[in-house]
């Protein structure tokens, strides 16, 4: 929304301020001015001129030598405008005088603080200021129609303009702009009249609507037209006056400055006083030429499914049936709210015109809009939920401009099909409450003050506040609390802090956890990356995965940005895997990322109930290190977050986008928490990574469950350990973690720890095999061990390992 | 007896004196004092002397061995301070030759930024808690008096699941869980992940991060939500920082206020960091409106509250100068390391 400050003056005469005081004061009273815009802020010494005479330039035949008199002299302009001719005098002209500045070039390009003129010879001959085109004084033909397309503009010779006067000021462009964000609930303030009644309140200055007195000859509009509305709740309201006698023809210069100022274009007197109530009442109102409406009938009714219509603008559209029509007796003649119809526009040659001044409601309209494809003014304005009572003030304002223009003869009476009044809503007034709820102790009667400043009624009978209908966020005390701390201006309230029962300020368990996985993953070089949630279904083929794989059932959004963020992921990695992919692109080396996100693993599909949000520990890296040293970033994470019993590594893990031979599930406590391993070599071609990347995923909603923060303190070994070496041929297949298992398995209470120190494979060693050595550490708690407990601990061990087809090395 | 103690006396501190090297000193303690030494051999030789005398000799014999062994004691401490001394001079090394380091991971600016927040609010007795991101239209928007039809609901906004299921647009919708719990009074964050429908570009993303705060309590006013607000902010940007509260509109919220702080950047002067207005806009706020308390079981005769919810990624981009918000996602480890 926009309005310019001349326009509020005219409704708030007594406001004074300048345009940062505006820009301040509306914007703590609650109406956020966005920025401001002086139109002549690149205008400097720009006067009205008269030509007194043009003659050809001696040396040029595109310029010409002027005579201009800009009041208090005779100036020497030359110019090569092609609309001033030797030989003409006597038009009024913008001069910019010697010294001034201008706001751009005749092509229109804006040129930032402007362009200074300066006194100069132009082809030899001497050139003193310049005469301006419209584009030169920052505007345009589309807000000045009267302008030429090429040349100086040249005022209409009925211009009341003074030789000599600021032209700027003539112009009407010595005013401000400014530009405002209105919030949804404040509908009112989509209109010139809501946001001067707010600058009156604000300020504390009169506010003067204009006012409408009765119009129309003695006939009766009931006479020239039948209006039925056949979805009341659709259409709300529908009022329409008649105007016959139509003289079509420019607006006032008064009326196309402002609506200029908003933005919009002048095209003429009737089209002209339809805008031009609708930025000032904001209530679109549409003209149809009465002459082309069969049966003299107006039928509000829903669309057909994939009935057709042109709209206006020469588009033919098709509606569904939700969509609202405004139809004669025969045809569709407008798109209700949106756009009338090129079969019943108003033209150069009507005679009779229909004023419509209705209210839709709002979401229909909104949704119609939408599958209509088109959104206009009017739709914008519908959208937001008009006030009905609104619509017969707007078509009375403009009817009564239409007699002051001269635009044609208004008939008397209007019709009015408005079924369910709107009628004002009532709140009691509770001044205590008010104060409880901000904090302050304003007197009531300061209160009622600040209402009245804004059309608020009090009933002192009922005690209640009267909310007019424009008003359509006021219900309550809260609301009423509202209007009272923004005109006692949200800076005066005290500031002070909640007092009451105590609570403990903390993190959630499972914040505390991830709190330390962070710790961890920096501890051993990892960087936190943050990844989307949602990404495309081309990543299942990127990761190798089985067309039946269960990663594949993932959530689709219905309305994505694209099919690359199109499905709520259901894997970690890929977007690990992206980032890995981006630093390698950009050379990093030694990249190692770590990222906590969800994945979404819906219960069943489509969606029923919420999908089951697990957060991933992800771990990658390329660069330095191995499979062993990710596989110490979850030992330490475990050791770290209490899980202290041993962590078993499954490699048939069976993860396609894994390398075949180094991949494991980790198991703790017999629960897959999670996997890690290589990422293979034909994935990471697919996501164009040169080295090998190393991935660890843990399923953290497991890890929660299993952490602890419970540590018990177990005393420390006072009696000496007995260390004993095991040198072993294993066959290739045994892993060291079943060779540990047994360990575990028969070393009784006194094993301590054991330690591989060597693994070799090779000469010297038969083939299908390798040669291993562990440390075995036993130690009593209560005593020194003797040989004989030894001896029989380690007896068991090598006879279980002899089981498993491991030989003895002496 | 006495000349002869007297000339191995001698003899030792003349050897102690030439000793340059401790191994040397230890071979003239062997020497004289040990088992086979000359003074040990003295005192095998007591027996030869005649009683009377030999508390003499034995006095005499005493007093040398002292005399020697003190003297080897200092001689060996100096030598000792010495090859110390000579051991650190090797040792000098290059002290500004390359550190050698554990190459430490970085903290995401935006995990930075949130413990701040979180640290100051945890302070004031709030409880950081989590909601689904993948959340009920109910939640996200009925409970938060954004019914059916509202624009906010519309499309262009909010990723759709299906129709009653969406991408959370706003951490809000945790509030109204935490709510129905009925445990009062409540004072609570909640951090996360959300949703709009918005084009990647420096200052949008599809995906972003919310943190929302809920007090409920009794007597809780407007300007208890001022006052903590304006200590959130001044914990967070500095002691000199102002505040600034501008009436707005949630729909959840009533009366609701979007909060300015002075810019830290010019003190509030007008900089091309603030687009010289001096202020900076910084989060939405207001007193939780009773059509929402009524709504999750509150009365709202007896309690009030307020809300509050402030972009992760405003501040993390403010606070770190970081001018392109992609680069939060990118995840380049050249600009991680900066954190």
């Amino acid at each position: 929304m926009n309005t310019s400050l001349s326009w509020i003056k005219a409704y708030v005469p007594e406001l004074s301020c300048t345009a940062q005081e505006y820009t301040d004061a509306m914007t703590l009273s609650g109406t956020k001015v966005e920025g401001f815009v002086k139109q002549d802020a690149d205008l400097e010494k720009i006067v009205v001129g008269q030509i007194e005479s043009i003659e050809p330039h001696p040396d040029a035949t595109k310029l010409v030598v002027c005579q201009v008199n800009v009041g208090t002299e005779t100036v020497q302009i030359v110019t090569g405008a092609p609309n001033v001719k030797p030989g003409e005098s006597g038009q009024k002209v913008v001069v910019v005088l010697d010294g001034g500045k201008v706001a751009g070039g005749h092509d229109g390009k804006m040129t930032p603080g402007g362009i200074q003129i300066k006194k100069g010879k132009l082809r030899g001959v001497e050139s003193s200021g310049m005469m301006c085109s419209i584009e030169e004084l920052g505007s345009s033909r589309e807000l000045y129609p009267e302008a030429p397309e090429e040349g100086i503009y040249i005022f209409p010779e009925d211009a009341e303009v003074q030789v000599g006067e600021d032209a700027i000021h003539a112009l009407g462009l010595d005013d401000v702009i400014f530009e405002y964000e209105i919030t949804s609930n404040r509908v009112d303030c989509y209109s010139v009249l809501g946001i001067a009644r707010e600058a009156a309140a604000t300020f504390g200055k009169e506010f003067v609507p204009p006012i409408v007195t009765k119009t129309g000859n003695d006939e009766d509009a009931n006479d020239y037209v039948k209006v039925t509305v056949k979805d009341p709740d659709l259409c709300t309201r529908y009022c329409a006056r008649v105007v016959k006698n139509i003289k079509i023809g420019p607006s006032p210069k008064w009326m196309q400055r402002r609506l200029a100022s908003n933005g919009i274009r002048p095209i003429n007197n009737i089209v002209d006083i339809t805008n031009y109530v609708m930025e000032e009442y904001g209530q679109p109102m549409h003209a149809y030429d009465y002459d082309t409406i069969a049966g003299h009938e107006i039928i509000v009714r829903r669309a057909e499914k994939d009935e057709k219509f042109v709209t206006l603008d020469g588009q033919e559209r098709t509606m569904d049936e939700n969509v609202l029509m405004i139809c004669d007796g025969e045809k569709a003649v407008g798109i209700a709210g949106i756009m009338g119809g090129e079969n019943s526009m108003i033209t150069d040659q009507v005679k009779t015109m229909l004023f419509e001044a209705a209210c839709f409601d709002g979401t229909n309209i909104r949704l119609s809009s939408k599958r209509v494809g088109l959104r206009t003014d009017a739709s914008g304005k519908f959208e937001k939920g008009l006030d009905p009572n609104n619509a017969q003030a707007a078509i009375d304002r403009a009817c009564q401009l239409v007699e002051e223009l001269g635009a044609g003869e208004v008939v008397g009476g209007m019709v009015d099909i408005y079924t369910k009044k709107k009628e004002p809503v009532r709140v009691p007034f509770e001044p205590e409450k008010i104060n409880a709820l901000l904090g302050t102790e304003i007197p009531a009667e300061q209160m009622l003050g600040y209402f009245r400043k804004i059309d608020l009624e009090y009933d002192a009978k009922t005690n209640e506040v009267i909310a007019p209908t424009f008003r359509h966020d006021l219900f309550r005390t809260a609301d009423l609390a509202e209007e009272v701390a923004r005109f006692y201006g949200y800076d005066n309230i005290p500031t002070t802090l909640p007092t009451g029962e105590a609570t403990t300020g903390k993190l959630s368990y499972k914040l505390r956890i991830e709190e330390i996985a962070r710790n961890i993953a920096e501890f051993c070089g990892f960087s936190q990356g943050m990844t989307y949630s949602f990404e495309s279904p081309k990543v299942f083929d990127k990761l190798l995965l089985a067309p039946d794989a269960p990663e594949r059932q993932a959530i689709t959004i219905s309305n994505p940005l694209g099919e690359d963020f199109s499905i709520m992921r259901t894997i970690s990695l890929n977007g690990m895997l992206t980032s890995l992919a981006f630093n390698y692109n950009h050379r990093n080396k030694n990249v190692r990322l770590y990222e906590l996100g969800n994945i979404y693993i819906p219960k069943e599909l489509p969606l029923k109930e919420l999908p089951d949000e697990r957060m991933q520990f992800t771990l990658g890296m390329y660069g330095e290190g191995d499979f062993f040293h990710m596989k110490g970033v979850v030992e330490e994470f475990f050791e770290k977050v209490g899980m202290r019993k041993k962590t078993q590594y499954d490699p048939k893990a069976g993860k396609p986008f894994l390398h075949p031979g180094r991949q494991a599930n980790i198991i703790y406590d017999g629960q897959i928490v999670g996997y890690l391993g290589e990422i293979h070599p034909q994935v990471a071609d697919n996501y164009g990574i040169g080295e090998k990347v190393y991935v660890a995923v843990l399923d953290m909603p497991y890890i929660v469950e299993a952490a602890t923060f419970d540590r018990k303190y177990n005393g420390i070994a006072r009696f000496p350990a007995v260390t004993r070496d095991l040198s072993m041929v294993v066959p290739k297949e045994i892993l060291a973690g079943q060779i540990e298992a047994m360990i575990e398995q028969r070393g009784g209470k006194i094993l301590e720890s054991y330690q591989l120190f060597d693994i070799y494979e090779g000469a010297q060693i038969k083939p299908g095999y390798k040669s291993m050595a562990y440390s075995v550490v036993f130690r009593a708690k209560d005593k020194t061990l003797e040989e004989a407990e030894i001896t029989a601990a380690m007896k068991k061990i090598l006879n279980g390992l002899q089981s498993m087809g491991i030989e003895l090395r002496q | 007896m006495k000349d002869k103690l007297q000339a191995i006396k001698e003899e030792a501190m003349k050897q102690i004196q030439e000793s340059d090297a401790l191994d040397k000193l230890n071979d003239v303690r062997v020497a004289f004092l040990g088992k086979k030494g000359e003074l040990t051999a003295v005192l095998k030789s007591m027996k030869d002397v005649a009683p009377e005398e030999r508390p003499l000799v034995g006095q005499l014999v005493n007093e040398t061995r002292a005399s020697i062994e003190k003297f080897l004691d200092e001689t060996k401490k100096n030598l000792e301070a010495k090859a110390r001394e000579e051991q650190l001079a090797k040792e000098v090394i290059d002290v500004t030759l390359p550190a050698k380091k554990n190459n430490v991971g970085h903290r995401h600016p935006n995990t930075i930024a949130l413990e701040e927040v979180e640290r100051i609010f945890i302070g004031m007795g709030y409880e950081v808690v989590e909601g689904p991101e993948i959340e009920y239209d109910l939640y996200n928007f009925e409970k938060l008096n954004i019914p059916a039809n509202h624009p906010a609901k519309d499309e262009q906004d909010t990723f759709y699941i299906n129709k009653d299921i969406v991408l959370r647009t706003q951490t809000s919708p945790v509030q109204a869980r935490v709510m129905e719990q009925g445990k009062l009074p409540i004072r609570m964050l909640a951090p996360g992940r959300v949703f709009r429908a918005d084009e990647v570009d420096a200052t949008h993303s599809p995906s972003f991060n919310q943190i929302e705060g809920l007090v409920i309590d009794k007597n809780i006013t407007l300007a208890d939500l001022k006052g903590t607000l304006e200590e959130f902010a001044k914990e967070l940007f500095g002691t000199e920082t102002k505040t600034k509260f501008r009436p707005h509109h949630f729909p959840f919220t009533e009366p609701s206020a979007e909060m300015d702080v002075s810019c830290f950047k010019c003190g509030g002067k007008g900089c091309r960091f603030c687009k010289g207005s001096g202020w900076i806009e910084i989060l939405g706020c207001g007193m939780v409106h009773p059509h929402v308390l009524e709504m999750c079981g509150i009365d709202p005769e007896q309690y009030t509250g307020f809300a509050f919810g402030v972009g992760l990624e405003r501040i993390t981009l403010l606070k770190y100068e970081i001018d392109d918000m992609r680069l939060l996602y990118e995840n380049d480890i050249r600009f991680l390391k900066q954190f």
